[in-house]
Formats: C-alpha cells, structure tokens, sequence
C-alpha cells in the first residue's frame, strides 16, 4: 500500500490532527512500511472466520437503573482549558 | 532494607523490624539519589506517600493490616490518582490532575500500600522502549546506553534499579512482560478481564490489561492479589473470585507439561538469548517437568493483526483528548479546527500520531474490511492456535523478546523494526492470555527473560511456575552496577 | 409531469430512565449546566461505559409491540467524529447488530383507510450534550447535562407518500412511547425528535430519487410543514432542469424552509466498530418473554375494549385512545360517571376537547380533572341538570368557581321536574301568547317550539325538557 501527500492529509484531518507541513514526507514512509507490513494478513485466507472483537467469549452485564453519581462540576471543571457559567467554552460552533 | 523483596518487608513490617515510614523514607532518599540518570518518575509524591506511610503504621498498630499495608510502590503514570497528575506521559495530560481513582489505585490504598510517584513509560503506552515519553527516555540500569523496553519502561526500571520494591504496569502488546525481560525482573499480565480497566487510561480496550512488576514470582502474587478482581465500572471485567495466588507457589512441577512451540524457537532469536531460554528450559526439566513442541501456526500473524487492532482502537480512544474538557488547548485558537488541529497535534508525539492515523485509515470507509475486519478474522485463528495448544500442554515457554535490550534511539527513527521486538508477547493480548516474563539470564551484562504463557485465569499456575524456578535460580537477585 | 414524493422517519425518543445509558448520572431535565455530567459523561481518560438494564428492558418492548424482532444478540458500535458536545468524540450507537428489526405499525389515514409502514430497525444510542450558541464573547457553551440519556433511534422504512402519513406515524409512534411509558415524549424538551428522508420520484418510477435528510424536526406541525417545503424545492428543482444533491438540511421554522447544512457535510466518514468497552449484548428467551408478559394494553387492544365495554363506536374509541393521557382520560371520567361511557365520550370529546383547544392546553393542565367531569355527569345522569345546563355548568369549573355541585347549588340550576310548577309556568306561557295560540289551534303545529322554548326561558332552562314537551301536548290538547 503506497500511500502519497494527499491521503496522509485527508487522515490528519480525519484525525483532526495537526501535522508540520515538513513532516508530511516522513509520515508518508512511515505509514507506508506499516501498512506494507500489515499487509502479511493477506497471506491468511480467512473465508468463514469469524471477526473476533474480544478474547472471552462473554456477554454484557447490565447495570441497576439507579442515580449513583452526585454534581462533581467545581472538581471536573477546575482544571479545564476554559470554563465560565458552568459551560466548558470553545471556539463558535457554525451551524 | 531496599535489597529485601516484597514479602520480606511485609515479615519485616510486621515483627516490627522498621516502620512504614522508615521504609518509605528509605525509598524516598534513594529514588532522590538514584533515579537522576535513570529517569523511572514523572512525578514523585513524597508528602502525599509519608502521610500514607503514618497512616499505614497506625493501622499495623491496630491489628488490621494486610501484606501490602505499608508497602511502598511505584504506580504507572497511565493509571489515574486522584489529586495527583496522570500524565500517560504526554505533553496532552501535562496539566491533568486526575479528578478520580482508578479502581487499581483504590484497591492499593484499600489495602495499605503506600504510593511513592508516577513512573515513566512510553506516551500513553505506545512504544516499546520508554523513548516515546514527553518527560524523556527511561535509562535501563543495566547498562544505561541501552533502553528498559516499554511502555511500563519507568516500572520496570525502578524496581530493577531497587527504588522501589514493587510497581504497577500495564500490558496492550507486552508493556509489563518485555521491559521485564530487559530490566532483570518478574512482571505478569494477567488475562483479560481479571484486573480492572476502569481509570487506567486506554490505549487498545480489547488489549489491555493491568498487573504487577517485582522481583519475585511469589512478590508479584503479593501485588495482583491486591490489584485484581471483579469491578461492576468494567464490562469487561470478569466476574470470578479471585484467588489466594501464594496458596499454589509451592506446588512442585512433576509432570507439568510445557509446551515449546516451533515459532518461537527460529532464526529471529538472539543466540544469547536461545541459549539463556533454553538452559532455564534444562532447569524445568529437572523440576520434574516434561517439555512437548507444539505449533502456533499463526503466530506469523501476530504483529500484523497487532498493528491494525491496537491502532484502530487506540484512534478511536485518544479522541476524547480534544482540548474542551481536559489536557491541552492551545493558545488562541482561530476557530473550532484550528482548536481540534492544534491541541491534538502538539499535544501528542509522533508515534502517537502515527498509531491514529494507521488506525483512522483501517477503519475508514473502503478499507474496513480489508484491514480492520481481516484482523479481528486474524486475531481468532491466533486465539484457537492457543485453545488448540492448551488441550495438550499445561503451560507454553520461550523467549520474552527476540534480543536483550537494544540501545536507546536504535529503533527510533524505524517503526516496524521497533514493532517486531514484540513478537512474541502481541500474540498473548491478542488472545486474552495471562503471561508473564521472569529473569532467565544474562547476555553481555543484559538481562534476559523467559516468557510463560498460561490458560485463561491460570495465573496461580505462571506464579507457581515462576516461583519453582526462583528457588533454582538467582537472576533475579542480581543487582546492576551502580545499585547495590 | 406527476410526482410521488417519498419519505423516511428517524424518530429519536428519549427513554424515560432516572440514570444514562451507560453512568449513574441523573437524566433529570433542566439541572445546572454539567451538574448530571459525571465522569463517564465527560469522557474523562479511563472512564467505562456500563450499560443500563433498563434502556434493554424499553427497547425490547417498543420490538414486541410493533411486531419486531428482539435480538438475542445486538452490539454497541463506535460512530466517531468531532464536535465539542460529544465528549468522547465518538457516539456509542448500534450499527450492524441493533436490539430492534424488522416490525411494523398500521396508521389510519383523514380519509379513513389505514397503511403499512414499515419499521426497519430501532437501536440504542447515547445523546449528545448542548452547544448553547448564546453570548459567550463570540465563543459557544458546552453543557454535557444531556450526554449519554439514552436514545432510541427507531428508523423506518421509506413507505410514506406525503408529509400527512408522515405526521400520521409520527404520531402513532410518540402515542405508542407513551403507552409503553418508555419516553414521556415531551417536545419541547427535545425528548422526542426527528429526521425525515425526503425524495420524489415521477409516479409509476420503481427507483427512488436523490433524498435529502431533514435534521432535528421537534413538533408535528414542523414535520408537515418542513417535508411539504421540502418536496416543493425538490419537484421544483427538478422541473427546472436542476439535481436533487444528497445531504442534511436544516428545517427554519421562523421562514418555513429548509436549508443546507453544508457544514456538517464534509467528508462525513464516521469509522464504525464495535466497541470494545462494552460486550454484545446477550438476551435469552426468558427475559424477552417477560418483557411480553408486563407489556400494558396497547392502543389497538384498548380500542377494541371501549367498543365491547362503552359500547362506542369503533371511530370514537379509535379517537379516545390516539394517546394514553386521553385514554386515560376518558376512562377516569367515566368511572367516575358510574360507568356510562357513551357519555362520557360524547363529553371527552366534545365539551371538553374543545376547550382544550381553545385555550392551548395540555390534557395534564386541565383545569377540569376526569373527577370533576364524572361527577358533573353524574349529574346529568341523575336529572339533577339537562344536558344544555351542563355546559353552563362544565364552563364554570373550567373558570375555576368550583365543583359541580357547589354551581348546581349556587346558581340555582337544579332542573325543575315538579308538573305542578311547570303546569304553572305553562299556564302563564299560554296566557300571555293568545295570539299564537289562536295559530296553534289553526293547525300551525310547529308553534308548539315557540312555547317550550317560552317555558325554558321562563325557566331559565331549568325545566327538564321531557316533563314540559309532555304537559305542554296535554294541556294543548284538552
């Protein structure tokens, strides 16, 4: 897999990661030979397997529907980037 | 009295012999002297650790103390603590002062154990030498050109070097089993589902796992007895008891079967490092157990699956770090993007940035299946290799790591050779498995480890396993130069 | 050249949970900003997601009474993108596997014909926080009070043919919720909601046309008013040559249109996986048959049972349970009434409907309780007063002077049955009207309404109708 300028971009903005015009060429290597080296699970044929997302073969538990948290704000707020009124603030959001 | 193993100071704790706080001074004033070069803390918490030290003694004087109770430990910087920074090691949480426990860090204060600081590790847990940490490279005492492995690089190191007698780790693809190995010291994860996940900061959920670094097999019981159970904030936490780990220790090995599989044993290990692994091989034999090769025919698949699944959901669990709520804003962002784009880009490191965008692209549209969905089909064949394994061996051994440890900014600038060292641990995370590395030998001065790999919630068996070989052998009491 | 509109419902209803989806925080409405975001809700590093046994239990009956599927085995997916009032910068939805599939409703048409619609699937989901776009120096305020109330996203088939059946359904669904008590269906709190697909395509052409996706619709009155817009543009569109292009608009009900959300469209690629902090979701036979067995009566049982117990048309008890309140409603009022359905229907939804809206109110403010309203009819029943003076008597408790009794009382409009005190008031009637008399006795038959309607006001209403028709023919006649 060969990936250029173009795609390692359109990730980045996926990602919503901001990278150094300058590093973009190092990207594109690196992502690069990881891909390639993925790409060894070709050499599988998994026809019929099916996906596993989690080791144990286990099922959901279901929680009581009770209140069991208490207001906290003053505690998570205190170390926010940017708070007033109780609101965590940012940048105008556009509809 | 930082020469005595866990077990020791608890005896020593409890006849009287010295304090908790006496101990934990002790532990201060060394981490103070020694940890300089070595750069195990990101944050050491002397006031907080003296006070819980007092408090820790009054409760020995009323009679309720557990082994832990006064014990001095190093906890991982990815496990939140409440009042304390939880840094994960990236510039993204420098500032995040964890307004919660995790349920680790409860469960060790609960029993009386005394937490000295935050280790170093690998940026939010990725990477396998300590070199991806905002706060610097872990040193590896051993030889300090080389690196400790990583992530749980700062854990292992520190108990390597006797700082601290005993520390925490975590494990996504061998973060507490490989810096065992190239530290010197015993490190075990456990299997899926047996400690919780609740406030340990997530890089791949289907992966990690936390658990014990210490020196001895019968130490590290000590600590995941304390560390694991059931934990109603986990789903995927397991619902079983959680047994007396000591009880077994000392079961004899007559008749364990021990499986050897082929993969393990080719071209990719260090010579140093075959010789060591099968010498402690030898050793088992001795202890009255019988070695079988087996297959693990898709043990090539491994690191493959690794890098899509990890990533894939380590993309997804480092979006919450978006500088609204917590960690790094940047300053004077023009708008909403700009904000997102900054914060996140200066905020993470580049291997960080690497692993969510390998992950944004294999779960993207057009490529899901190709990447994502093919692993996951991977990652069950490598899980049956095991079950399949199981039916016919009681335990499965090799190396921890191809190679002993490698020399700091060796692998830095190659991802995928960095990837590889490891080999042999991804495929244990892959499959749910409890493994655990425990010190094998020496190669040119370097530690190496013996890799065992056990069935689900078999850990009692890896420890007794690991305790049997400590009795025969004495790598594991070796100190490195510099720090006797 | 004819075209047939075509048009799809997301409803997002709110289940009617005390604690979120998967924390322990409070979905109580109109708190504090972020006093019920927990640190699940922020999305603070190493928090977990625990799923809550009660959005199941809702989910798996809103299936069983639309006829779906209940899956044994359903997953919680990751649908991940930015945007400040998603604080883990994923949605935790259901996306391959969702709890609900494959059901339908029937919807009963103004002309009285009913229609199908399909209902492909409902799944479970967390909702977002608020973006409050008030003045914050030019900055927007996140409050994640409402991040992670559980949603159920119940998505139907494109089987609708105009912004009527769409409504029609709509209104079958939040009738349903509430039946169900799953949702409290409230509106204005954002607590039932929803996205409409709209194409056209020329009548007679299988293949659909290009839709467009109506976000975040929150009344009836919207739903037709944005699909009829929006079918106009389109036709509109087309007819003059131009392309129906794939995206989500906003419904503006200030200008009655609807608008390009160009912003939220780029390049959405919302990478779905299941996610790993949550395992799938397990149901075994025993509990989707409990679930069955504690379902309530539902609207098309309850219709059934009006007719065969109040003995009311089939229309009638289709009226009365279109919604539980009113149903409830009705049902209260006539027990109250000893019983006597038909007038309490006729009562329900007459009178009282009509008041309702006339002044723009709620079943639940009604000034009139179902009490009040059974006890007047009691009244009625009894002949303490005559059907016309109950309206008199319904106003004034509608104007808060009091019970029935107490206005039966203080204005005196007991009804008057004694022949004696009618014959009188007849007797004076007929005196003072000779000439109509004189034309009665012509042969002018319909004078005999000018002299009852002499005797009521004479009464002031209060005679009892039968006894003054019944003395007035016999004392005409002698």
């Amino acid at each position: 897999m060969e990936l250029d300028d173009a795609e390692v971009k359109k990730i980045a903005h996926l990602a919503r990661l901001g990278i150094d015009p300058a590093d973009i060429p190092e990207y594109v290597r690196n992502l690069t030979d990881i891909l390639s080296f993925v790409e060894q699970l070709n050499k599988v044929d998994t026809a019929g397997v099916p996906p596993l997302a989690h080791p144990l073969d286990a099922s959901q538990r279901l929680r009581a529907d009770v209140v069991t948290e208490t207001d906290q704000r003053a505690e998570f707020q205190s170390g926010a980037p940017l708070v007033e009124d109780g609101l965590y603030l940012v940048p105008k959001v556009i509809e | 009295m930082q020469h005595k193993t866990l077990a020791e100071l608890s005896a020593g704790l409890d006849s009287g012999d010295y304090t908790s706080e006496e101990l934990t001074t002790a532990c201060l004033e060394r981490i103070e002297r020694l940890n300089g070069p070595l750069n195990c803390f990101i944050t050491v918490t002397a006031e907080e650790a003296l006070a819980a030290a007092r408090a820790a003694d009054a409760r020995r004087q009323s009679g309720k103390a557990g082994p832990l109770t006064g014990i001095p430990y190093a906890h991982k910087d990815i496990f939140c603590t409440r009042g304390v920074r939880t840094s994960c090691a990236s510039r993204m949480l420098d500032n995040f002062i964890s307004p919660y426990d995790a349920t680790v860090t409860q469960r060790l204060a609960a029993a009386g154990a005394v937490m000295l600081g935050k280790t170093n590790m690998d940026e939010f847990a990725m990477g396998s030498s300590n070199e991806t940490s905002y706060y610097g490279p872990v040193r590896n005492p051993w030889n300090q050109d080389t690196v400790p492995g990583g992530s749980s690089g700062g854990s292992a190191a520190a108990v390597a070097a006797r700082l601290v007698p005993a520390s925490t780790g975590t494990d996504t693809g061998g973060s507490i089993r490989q810096p065992a190995s190239l530290c010197g010291v015993t490190g075990l994860k456990p299997t899926y589902g047996r400690v919780s996940r609740y406030g340990m900061i997530a890089f791949a959920s289907s992966l990690d796992q936390g658990g014990p670094i210490t020196r001895t097999a019968e130490d590290a019981a000590l600590l995941l007895e304390a560390m694991a159970g059931f934990d109603e904030r986990d789903s995927t936490s397991v619902d079983q008891p959680v047994e007396d780990y000591r009880a077994g220790l000392g079961n004899s090995l007559k008749g364990m079967k021990i499986g050897l599989p082929a993969e393990y044993f080719d071209g990719a290990v260090d010579s140093g490092v075959g010789d060591a692994v099968e010498q402690a091989l030898e050793e088992f034999r001795r202890l009255g157990a019988e070695t079988v090769d087996i297959r693990l025919p898709h043990t090539y698949l491994s690191v493959p699956t690794y890098y899509v699944v990890a990533p894939a959901e380590c993309s997804s669990n480092l979006s919450r770090f978006d500088g609204v709520r917590f960690g790094h804003r940047c300053q004077d962002p023009q708008d909403l993007e700009d904000m997102y784009k900054r914060s996140r880009g200066e905020g993470f490191g580049a291997e960080v940035k690497r692993r969510i965008m390998i992950g944004t692209y294999a779960l993207s549209a057009g490529y899901y299946d190709a990447y994502y969905l093919k692993a996951q089909q991977a990652r069950h064949l490598i899980r049956d290799d095991f079950r399949q394994a199981f039916e016919a061996v009681d335990v499965i051994m090799g190396p921890t790591t191809p190679t002993p440890a490698f020399r700091l900014g060796e692998k830095v600038d190659d991802p995928v050779t960095m990837y590889l060292s490891d080999v042999y641990t991804i495929a244990v995370n892959l499959a749910g498995l409890p493994g655990l590395s425990v010190p094998a030998g020496f190669v040119d001065g370097l530690p190496v480890g013996l890799h065992v790999i056990g069935n689900y919630f078999d850990e009692a068996r890896l420890l007794n396993v690991a305790h049997q070989y400590q009795q025969v052998s004495d790598w594991h009491t070796r100190v490195p130069e510099g720090f006797e | 050249m004819e075209w047939e509109p075509v048009i799809g419902l997301e409803i997002h209803a709110q289940l009617a949970t005390s604690s979120k989806i998967f924390s322990g925080a409070s979905t109580a409405f109109g708190a504090q900003p972020n006093t019920q975001a927990c640190a699940v809700d922020l999305g603070l590093p190493g928090v977990l997601p625990v799923l809550n046994r009660e959005v199941i239990r809702m989910a798996a009956s809103f299936g069983l009474a639309t006829g779906s599927t209940v899956s044994k085995r359903s997953v919680f997916a990751r649908k991940n993108y930015f945007y400040p009032d998603l604080p883990k910068g994923y949605q935790i939805s259901q996306y391959e596997l969702p709890v609900v599939q494959d059901g339908e409703l029937t919807i009963e048409l103004e002309d009285g014909t009913s229609k199908r619609i399909g209902i492909t699937r409902a799944h479970l989901e967390e909702d977002a926080g608020k973006s409050l776009h008030e003045d914050f120096h030019g900055m927007t305020g996140i409050d994640l009070n409402r991040a992670g109330t559980p949603l159920l996203e119940i998505v139907s088939e494109p089987d609708m043919r105009s912004a009527k059946e769409a409504v029609a359904y709509m209104k079958m669904i939040h009738s349903l919720v509430r039946y169900l008590e799953i949702s409290d269906g409230n509106m204005q709190e954002g607590s039932f909601r929803c996205d409409a697909n709209v194409s056209v395509r020329p009548v007679g052409r299988e293949s659909f046309g290009t839709r467009a996706e109506i976000k975040n619709i929150n009344s009836f009155r919207f739903v037709e008013q944005a699909i009829n817009y929006e079918i106009e543009r389109q036709i509109l569109l087309l007819e003059s040559g131009g392309a129906v292009i794939q995206e989500t608009r906003l419904f503006d009900p200030d200008r009655h249109e609807t608008r390009s959300m160009r912003s939220k469209e780029e390049a959405n690629d919302y990478r779905y996986f299941p996610d790993p902090d949550l395992l799938p979701v397990v149901l075994d036979q025993e509990f989707i048959d409990g679930v069955a067995a504690a379902l309530p009566e539902l609207p098309a049982a309850r219709r059934q049972r009006f007719v065969d117990q109040y003995g009311l048309s089939d229309y009638d008890a289709g009226v009365l349970t279109a919604s539980r309140e009113f149903a409830e409603f009705f049902e209260a009022t006539a027990r109250e009434a000893g019983g006597n359905g038909k007038l309490a229907a006729n009562w329900v939804m007459g009178e009282f409907t009509a008041a309702l809206n006339k002044g723009g109110i709620d079943i639940a403010d009604s000034p009139v309780s179902s009490g009040d309203l059974g006890r007047m009819l009691l009244r009625i029943d009894d002949g303490t007063i005559s059907g016309k003076i109950a309206k008199q008597v319904f106003e004034a408790m509608w104007n808060g002077e009091g019970d029935a009794d107490r206005i039966i009382e203080e204005k005196g409009l007991k009804q008057i049955t004694d022949p004696a005190a009618i014959e009188a008031v007849i007797r004076e009637v007929l005196e003072n009207s000779p000439k109509q008399l004189e034309q009665y006795r012509g042969g002018q038959e319909k004078v005999f309404g000018y002299f009852v309607g002499q005797v009521m006001k004479a009464t002031k209403g209060k005679a009892n109708p039968g006894e003054v028709n019944a003395l007035l023919k016999k004392m005409l006649g002698s």
